[in-house]
């Protein structure tokens, strides 16, 4: 278990100093697949390299299953990382930079040699194994960075956004992989992407990260469907914005009255006051359907229909002001009932609309 | 078809040889030329008053190695001869070994500073390079001799109550040369140090090797070639060192430079200047190739 608590880090002093991580606070189980997800920039692989090693925080603790890991150099803490750049030591061969880690531990040369061998299988490279690491292809240049960090039994694995030199096929194969993987040795993943895909497809929890905080933890299904506020919304997935008043809020939901005057319940914010007074609901596009326009909580006028190929994307204007999107599967013998120009009414269930923290 | 393009061949490989001619004209010219001249003159028997005589003699040659007793006639080692010989050896091996103490934290000090700084870092070692070898020289001798800048310092400070001899001796050669060829060792290191990728240092440190492991492990296999050739870049010039020896060392500890020039000038022996220069190079050479093969083999070593 690994527990960070306020950990901040300023680089730089005076007028040029730059808060890269603000009191960052988390606990990441044993075992977890844990993911760091954020735009560039936001102290996501400032917080990886605090876990690594490589950087001291200005202020705040991280602890690994109680010992204090900030008393140990890089070198001396159980915590492996696989660079975004692989970083595979160029003047060795592809088994000798699976056994350097086990070599540097002084483990006994037939433990590192089997150990090597059992990796190799791991990640289905055994027939390159004495090939230079220049002589193979990306995607076998990932297998080996992962195999050369797992090779020590780390109790933690620091993965820094590995996945995003590889084409989209290879890419899809390796979140797989790494799914598998940490399956099978059990050893926590500390995963950093700025991919919201990548981390809804892989990850046990996400904390979603913005200008070196954490703004919100959860599952993927809490993180997609319950965003905690804007950015979350918005950063992951499409979401329609809706300015709605609140009338009453107990436990998770919330009565909300849109601006056309209807009435509907909403999930209230996990975390925020659920005061009375002026809210801004996030709909995701797929939880939302067209019917008739008196029929819909709001009414407007369909301006676009795009196809998508799986799905299609109808753009209305709301009556009210501002723009909606509801994005609806496309199904095989569907005639398309709608087009730009019909006035339509928008339907969604109670419960869906998530009312954010300001 | 097959005609027009074993024509355009044919001109292709003209061209090419159009080309060479001038850099194989000054080879020629500048380098196998004096080199033959060199070697028919270690041949050739001293004229009286110095340059040669067109009489063949292989003695040059013998006297490189052996000479005739003054009083005996008998036939001794000239071991003068290979006490130069010796010493120049052991003079360059140490300088270039000390040349690579200083040079590689200092290089690897260099590749480590920020972008911006380091060509400041580096003019800072090339200015004493750009400056009069000769000038350098004196600028040791005025630090290391009796009544210099560092036995003054040490006696005033009562370190010491006499001035240590420092200058004419072997040691005061080994600190000129190490001086005047630390640049040539800094520079090829710190051109492959500055191609490393620091990932990897950081690699190294996440998985479980200390510094000096990291060191041994990883930094030095990487910036090995700027190693091998920092040290061939010492290592020869040192062997045919002439003005520090002779500045510094005061005519008493000779080196092979020194000797050499002592036969085409005062001793007037043309041709076993000539023979000297040619063993000078051999040295070089197959010291060259001895240390080649031990790195590439190492490399070798390398693999399972």
């Amino acid at each position: 278990m690994i527990e960070i608590d306020g950990a901040t880090k300023i680089f730089g002093d005076g007028a040029d100093a730059f808060t890269a991580l603000k009191d960052v606070s988390v606990t990441i189980d044993s075992n977890e697949f844990f993911t760091l997800l954020g735009p560039s920039g936001c102290g996501k692989t400032t917080l990886l390299r605090v876990i690594a090693g490589f950087i001291d925080p200005t202020h705040g603790t991280v602890q690994l299953d109680g010992e204090n890991l900030l008393d140990l150099p890089p070198f001396k803490r159980p915590v492996n990382t696989v660079f975004q750049s692989y970083a595979l030591f160029p003047h060795l061969t592809v088994a000798q930079n699976i056994a350097f880690g086990l070599e540097m531990l002084g483990k006994p040369k037939a433990e590192i040699k089997s150990t090597v061998e059992e990796m190799l299988e791991l990640v289905k490279m055994a027939p390159l194994a004495d090939r230079k690491t220049s002589e193979i292809s990306g995607g076998q240049q990932q297998r080996v960075a992962l195999a050369r960090a797992l090779a020590p039994r780390p109790k933690v694995l620091l993965l820094d956004e590995p996945l995003s030199a590889l084409d989209f096929k290879l890419r899809k194969e390796m979140q797989l992989e790494l799914k598998r993987l940490q399956h099978e040795t059990g050893i926590t993943f500390i995963f950093v992407t700025h991919d919201q895909e990548e981390a809804l497809t892989m990850s046990d929890r996400i904390a979603v990260m913005n200008a070196g905080t954490i703004r919100q933890i959860g599952g993927p299904r809490d993180i997609y469907d319950h965003p905690a506020e804007r950015f979350v919304a918005d950063f992951i997935g499409d979401t329609n914005f809706l300015e709605a008043e609140l009338i009453s809020a107990s436990g998770d939901t919330a009565q909300i009255k849109l601006s056309s005057g209807k009435e509907v319940q909403a999930r209230a914010n996990p975390d925020g006051a659920n005061a009375p007074g002026t809210v801004t609901l996030a709909i995701r596009p797929e939880h939302a359907t067209l019917g008739p326009a008196e029929s819909g909580l709001l009414s407007g006028t369909l301006s676009d229909v795009v196809y998508f190929g799986t799905d299609t994307h109808y753009h209305v204007d709301v009556d009210e002001g501002g723009k909606f999107v509801v994005r609806r599967q496309n199904q095989p013998e569907q005639t398309q009932s709608h087009a730009a120009g019909d006035r339509v009414g928008l339907r969604f269930p109670g419960g869906v609309s998530q009312v954010l923290r300001d | 078809m097959t005609d027009a393009s074993t024509l355009r061949a044919r001109g292709e490989r003209r061209t090419r040889i159009l080309l060479l001619t001038p850099a194989m004209l000054l080879l020629l010219l500048a380098a196998s030329g004096p080199l033959l001249i060199v070697l028919v003159y270690s041949f050739l028997t001293p004229g009286a008053y110095g340059g040669v005589e067109w009489i063949f003699s292989p003695k040059a040659w013998f006297n490189v190695v052996a000479e005739v007793d003054f009083f005996t006639d008998e036939l001794v080692f000239a071991d003068a001869h290979l006490t130069v010989f010796w010493r120049s050896i052991k003079l360059s091996l140490i300088t270039m070994l000390s040349c690579l103490i200083v040079g590689f934290p200092t290089a690897y000090f260099i590749a480590t500073r920020p972008a911006g700084s380091r060509d400041m870092w580096m003019l800072l070692i090339m200015i004493p390079f750009w400056t009069n070898l000769l000038i350098r020289t004196f600028a040791i001798m005025e630090l290391i001799r009796n009544q210099g800048t560092v036995n003054t310092i040490l006696m005033a400070a009562g370190i010491i109550d006499e001035p240590i001899q420092m200058l004419f001796t072997e040691f005061a050669i080994l600190i000129g040369m190490t001086y005047v060829y630390l640049p040539l060792m800094i520079l090829p290191i710190y051109a492959s140090m500055e191609r490393l990728d620091f990932n990897l240092v950081e690699a190294g440190y996440d998985l479980y090797a200390t510094r000096w492991k990291v060191l041994r492990k990883v930094i030095f296999p990487l910036v090995k070639p700027g190693v091998v050739a920092g040290s061939i870049l010492v290592f020869v010039p040192c062997l045919g060192a002439y003005v520090t020896p002779r500045v510094l060392g005061g005519g008493k500890q000779l080196m092979l430079g020194n000797l050499i020039e002592l036969q085409f000038g005062q001793l007037r022996n043309w041709p076993l200047g000539a023979a000297l220069s040619l063993t000078l190079l051999a040295i070089v050479m197959i010291a060259l190739v001895f240390y080649v093969r031990a790195v590439g083999k190492e490399d070798a070593g390398h693999g399972h």
